[in-house]
């Protein structure tokens, strides 16, 4: 990351130079960046070699970092923050962009998510050479893709419509109905026909395509994730089958739904980094678990504004014990006093898990809680389980 | 009261709803159930009319477009206006708080009418003004210091006809010279504090539900409330 700054400042056309004759599929959106470039990494593999960030560092010094260390791969899959998605295209004059979704993340710290659509707008506007794999679920997503030259639409699902009530075209209204949506002050702005989706066993493609989806990860949304994945791989030139296949061997992403065993209790740890992706996380919590530890920090890149507690719908744990932890703890511990749900607090999330009765403990925490936590369980000695090997995960096989 | 359940509108958290400020009708919700009264979230949301029957009302943030149809909604549908002119409370939080008033000018400079239930007008300040943010009431009926955390670049001038909710202690507020936070006029409260509010300020919250019942009501005992109003005013310093 360091020597990516460093090489920037010596040389500001760098991250043009070694993206030079790849081809490249930058990968970006509020939830799922990492995941879903792992698996279109996964799914490119067949076509030959592919560049990648092994870390989720996804703005410049990341993506030089990456590209430097595999100077020979004829193809990269990267992730990309969405702010930094139009100058990225402009070096790598990517072959495929995926754009998953569009939501707020910090309050605190991010302008509006409008100006942040428009922003995506432009850039795509500037690069007809890229096909874009874009979320017709997601108002703002299909905004910014909209008048693309060439455009793949993905119902990769949607579960926070909070921030796409009005249209990012014209201001006025957006209605649903069912699946459906449409601008009431934009005819010709409505919800595209998807040429891919999927359901809880299949995903669908063009030319009826149809392919069991069997994942590694949990949660529908890493499902939707999935597909827009194989979309990208397929559009850049992949066999459907063989990407379907290779995405599902993705498993721990970063740390993220990953397992570990220590002492008496066997952890698995999500990590949720705003709204969208707490109530997100929420489903993929196994209520059959022994226990739950709930982490919360508000340092600078979590977001110091916790408002947003309030968005997710902690109802949903009013029967099961929750234990409040993370250096917020107070915050979430008057967020569940109010949702009716039991818990205690223990601050330090290693202690929280500590305190809980032997068996298995879901761990769910925001961003620097869940990376501090993740340094803590490894100076602790916690052993590392295959999270693939998990009985535990939300999908079930058939 | 007019039934034997207090009824909490939630007004339009489809477009009002960004800053988690949904959470102050269900503190209200809450309190009211911990003493045995009956109560429950009226949500309005763009589909529906306003209706002037309900108990207490509370509007929360919004960014640009979304408070333009909220204002639409409101002058067409003024069942809130009507609640209000017979002393019914309504707490408007952040962008609520422009869209209560005369007019608000967007960042781009454009003069957009609100309802004019306040008599304030809003401007856009040079910077936006985010952190904790803490006043000392000037309500009568309040004796704790305010807590919020405030995300808005919105100045805020007070007309003949409004007061001011606190004076700051820390933070900005209305980012006028006089250091003033919030809008009282009648039974209305506007004020720039997320975090949610009720959340932090239960005094606050049990003095709405007090004008809502109509009837005095008993402290709640609640640690962890106290706890966290200790660390946010703690941060402030």
């Amino acid at each position: 990351m360091i020597g990516g700054l460093v090489a920037a400042k010596i040389d500001p056309s760098i991250m043009a130079r070694l993206a030079d004759g790849k081809r490249t599929v930058l990968v970006t959106g509020t939830n799922g960046k990492s995941t879903t470039t792992r698996m279109a990494a996964a799914a490119l593999a067949d076509l030959g070699e592919v560049c990648t960030q092994a870390d989720g560092a996804n703005m410049d010094a990341g993506i030089i970092a990456a590209l430097s260390l595999a100077r020979s791969a004829p193809i990269a899959a990267l992730e990309v923050d969405e702010l930094h998605v139009p100058h990225v295209a402009d070096a790598t004059s990517p072959e495929a962009l995926v754009l998953l979704n569009l939501s707020r993340d910090q309050l605190d710290r991010v302008g509006e998510i409008n100006a942040i659509e428009r922003r995506l707008r432009a850039g795509i506007e500037a690069h007809p050479e890229t096909v874009v794999i874009a979320n017709c679920d997601d108002v703002l997503v299909t905004s910014a893709a909209f008048g693309a030259r060439e455009v793949v639409w993905v119902a990769a699902g949607s579960g926070w419509v909070g921030d796409s009530v009005s249209c990012p075209r014209s201001g006025e209204p957006i209605v649903r109905r069912g699946e459906d949506w449409y601008s009431t002050g934009d005819e010709g702005f409505r919800r595209p026909a998807p040429q891919w989706w999927f359901d809880d066993e299949n995903i669908y493609g063009p030319g009826g395509f149809r392919a069991r989806l069997t994942l590694a990860v949990p949660g529908r949304a890493n499902r939707g994730n999935a597909t827009q994945a194989v979309a990208a791989a397929v559009a850049m030139g992949a066999d459907p089958a063989a990407a379907v296949a290779a995405v599902g061997t993705v498993g721990e992403v970063a740390g993220r739904y990953g397992s570990h065993q220590l002492g008496e209790h066997r952890i698995r740890t999500l990590l949720a980094k705003n709204p969208a992706g707490w109530q997100e996380a929420l489903s993929m919590i196994d209520q059959d678990a022994d226990s739950l530890v709930i982490a919360v920090n508000g340092q600078v890149p979590d977001g110091e504004d916790l408002s947003w507690l309030w968005d997710v719908r902690f109802e949903a744990f009013e029967t099961m014990h929750v234990i409040s932890s993370g250096e917020r703890a107070a915050d979430l511990g008057v967020r569940l006093l109010y949702a009716g749900a039991e818990h205690t607090t223990v601050a330090d999330p290693l202690a929280a898990i500590e305190s809980c009765p032997p068996g298995r403990v879901e761990v769910l925490a925001n961003y620097t809680a869940f990376r501090d936590l993740n340094t803590a369980l490894e100076r602790a000695g916690a052993q590392p389980l295959d999270p693939a090997a998990a009985p535990e995960t939300q999908e079930p096989r058939r | 009261m007019s039934e034997s359940t207090l009824r909490i509108g939630l007004v339009l958290p489809d477009v009002m709803g960004t800053y988690g400020d949904g959470g102050n009708a269900l503190v209200l919700r809450q309190r009211a159930r911990m003493r045995g009264i009956d109560a429950e979230i009226v949500s309005i949301t763009l589909d529906d009319e306003v209706p002037d029957s309900l108990d207490v009302y509370t509007l929360g943030g919004a960014e640009d477009f979304a408070q333009r149809l909220a204002t639409r909604h409101l002058s067409e549908h003024p069942g809130m206006q009507r609640a209000a002119e017979r002393g019914r409370p309504v707490l408007a939080i952040c962008a609520a708080i422009q869209v209560l008033g005369h007019w608000y000018e967007t960042a781009a400079g454009e003069r957009v009418d609100g309802i004019g239930m306040f008599d304030v007008t809003t401007s856009p300040g040079p910077e936006r003004s985010i952190g904790e943010l803490v006043t000392a009431p000037l309500l009568e009926a309040l004796t704790q210091p305010l807590s919020g955390f405030e995300n808005h670049r919105g100045i805020t001038a007070l007309g003949a006809s409004a007061r001011p909710l606190g004076s700051v202690r820390h933070g900005v507020g209305n980012g006028t010279s006089d250091r003033v936070e919030g809008v009282v006029q009648g039974s209305v409260i506007g004020t720039y504090m997320h975090g949610p509010l009720l959340a932090r300020n239960p005094e606050l919250a049990d003095h709405l539900l007090q004008q809502a019942t109509g009837t005095a009501l008993a402290p709640l005992d609640l640690p962890e409330v106290e706890q966290l109003r200790r660390e946010r005013l703690a941060a402030a310093r």
